[in-house]
């Protein structure tokens, strides 16, 4: 079977560089996509175009700003912890490409 | 009586249903011919739901003989087709939902329910509500119903022109950057984004969990003051719900703002604004200003740095949220698939259109060892700036007023192929979705050509009834919202 090594490669440097062909190659295979080979080029020049205009971020002097993963100030929401109905079985399954039994079927993973 | 009901509002059919004037099933059937007269020209729907609207409208009756109306009962609301209903297929604009058919209903879609509403149908959309054009939809564009040739906007762009076309009497949508605002401005209708939080999104189908929000798409701003009543409120099944009454938000609609201290970000009225936009703002401030509210400038430095934070933060959530179109528990998947990885790969490939392809990527890159400070890390500081920005900004007035698009509908397939120049049509939407403010687009005007104009209103977290009274005060001194669009 063959195993995919997602590569370091001089691709991890200090200073963000354009995205060259080789990253998108990369970043898609961490994101399980496949870009075939005629729309990388296209592919690279639009993400190329993206991160230039994101380079205007860099100009803002942020030490010391604590990131905001939220706009609302959120305090943790704590409910009882009590059985309430849930989906049946077979309405879980209702939408999957393949089932067995009371099963998600998938291509086989281990070979034997 | 029936043949025009279809053009009327909200509240304008609830006093007709309650004086017995006309029948839920009377407004159904209207919609319904509404749809069938102009829908190939338009395209505002994925689908349309007949048979369910005329149970519900039957329902709708019984309710409404026994006297148990609400101002929801037997309305006709479209529903944004990324809301999960049970039993009613629920696309998300894409491939890989084509075929799925939730299990469950969205916490919104059971509140109108509970209402005693009717489901027309599920409207259009970009696809995983990743767009500003409707042009990314797997079923296809929406036109607009202005100008045909033209886009409605997007990502909700679908409801935004089925209730400018009277395709419906009021719809949802949801807004991540603007996706409800910039719509309902380019198509000449009122949308509201409310504060997050305000609105469940339990069974809203996630793009960017830090920016998603469910709001209404209506005719005019008495009408969004109805349905905002209707689908907000605290929901133990979004964790994310703000625990907080829900206000009578038709008893805010004063036709005065005597007093109101509106704030102008000097940032926005730039040269990339279409000068007859700056125009239509400039009157309705001075319109504004007439009704008594007090207009000062304000600054908002960091907002000229909204879109890139969102162009890194909403791809960067979104290539997470996207993770589970994997093939396996529902959506589509390849044929014949070779092993597990080729399965991921393929059905993602096959399934995803070319625009959700590049977000996931741009969110990968962002979150991606080594590059994560310098973009995600950074995005959410400068997130933070922006936040005190407008925490500055509301120290010093109640509201802020902004255009809602800087160009007016451009030319389907305009910026198809420039996906920076179409990110950049959210200019004035994104900041409140970055700092979770509620925002309002109502029309303001009419370009010489004829295509609508939009004014924002932005207000402090959780000051929906400051945002409905001063957009309500403008539209009573205006006839903006009482034009129809002509070539449908």
């Amino acid at each position: 079977m063959e195993v995919r090594i997602l590569l370091p490669e001089p691709f991890f440097t200090e200073v963000p560089v354009k995205i060259t062909a080789h990253d998108v190659v990369h970043v898609a295979r961490l994101a399980r996509l496949h870009i075939p080979d005629k729309e990388i080029e296209a592919m690279t020049g639009q993400l190329n175009a993206i991160l230039e205009y994101f380079e205007t971020l860099q100009e803002i002097n942020t030490t010391d700003i604590p990131p905001s993963t939220h706009a609302v100030a959120l305090t943790n929401a704590f409910r009882d912890d009590r059985c309430s109905p849930s989906l049946a079985p077979e309405e879980a399954l209702a939408n999957a490409p393949e089932t067995e039994q009371s099963y998600f079927k998938v291509p086989k993973i281990i070979e034997t | 009586m029936g043949d025009n009901l279809a053009a009327l509002t909200i509240h304008e059919l609830h006093d007709l249903l309650v004086k017995r004037s006309i029948s839920a099933r009377d407004i159904t059937e209207s919609v319904l011919e509404r749809i069938a007269a102009v829908e190939d020209r338009v395209h505002a729907y994925i689908t349309v739901l007949a048979d369910t609207a005329r149970k519900q409208a039957a329902q709708a009756d019984a309710r409404i003989a026994r006297g148990e109306a609400t101002y929801l009962t037997g309305i006709p609301v479209a529903l944004k087709d990324i809301l999960c209903t049970k039993g009613i297929p629920t696309t998300c604009g894409s491939k890989m939902l084509a075929n799925f058919v939730p299990p469950y209903d969205a916490t919104v879609i059971e509140k109108l329910q509970q209402q005693g509403a009717v489901f027309i149908g599920k409207t259009s959309m970009d696809e995983f509500a990743m767009g500003s054009s409707n042009e990314t939809s797997f079923f296809g564009p929406v036109h607009n119903p202005w100008d045909l040739s033209r886009v409605p906007g997007g990502s909700s762009g679908g409801s935004a022109a089925a209730v400018a076309a009277d395709e419906c009497i009021a719809a949802l949508g949801t807004d991540t950057g603007g996706s409800i605002r910039q719509p309902a401005a380019l198509c000449g209708v009122v949308g509201m984004k409310p504060t997050y939080g305000r609105v469940s999104r339990y069974g809203l189908i996630a793009f960017a969990s830090s920016l998603d929000q469910i709001g209404p798409i209506t005719k005019d701003v008495t009408d969004a003051a109805l349905l905002l009543a209707c689908i907000s409120g605290h929901d133990d099944r979004d964790a994310t719900s703000i625990d907080a009454p829900v206000p009578d938000y038709r008893s805010a609609l004063i036709p005065h703002v005597r007093g109101m201290k509106i704030g102008i970000p000097t940032e926005c009225f730039h040269e990339g604004l279409d000068p007859e936009i700056d125009a239509a703002v400039r009157m309705a401030l001075e319109v504004l200003r007439e009704q008594g509210a007090e207009i000062r400038d304000v600054s908002l430095p960091h907002t000229r740095y909204a879109v890139a934070v969102y162009y890194l933060i909403a791809p960067a959530e979104a290539s997470s949220n996207l993770a589970r179109y994997d093939g396996v528990a529902y959506g589509f998947r390849c044929d014949h698939p070779e092993d597990l990885q080729d399965m991921y790969e393929r059905t993602r490939s096959e399934g995803f259109g070319s625009e959700v392809k590049r977000r996931i990527m741009l969110g990968t890159y962002a979150l991606s060892a080594g590059y994560y400070d310098a973009y995600y890390k950074k995005a959410s500081q400068v997130r933070t700036l922006i936040r005190r920005d407008f925490e500055n900004a509301f120290a010093q007035c109640d509201l802020i007023i902004t255009p809602t698009t800087p160009t007016p509908a451009f030319k389907l397939g305009e910026k198809l192929d420039d996906p920076l120049s179409m990110y950049l049509s959210d200019i004035f939407t994104i900041p409140a979705n970055l700092a979770g403010l509620p925002g309002i687009s109502l029309p303001c005007g009419f370009t010489a050509s004829g295509l609508p104009i939009g004014l924002q209103i932005i207000g402090n977290v959780l000051q929906e009834e400051t945002v409905l009274r001063c957009a309500y005060c403008y539209e009573q001194s205006t006839a903006w919202h009482t034009r129809k669009p002509l070539c449908v």
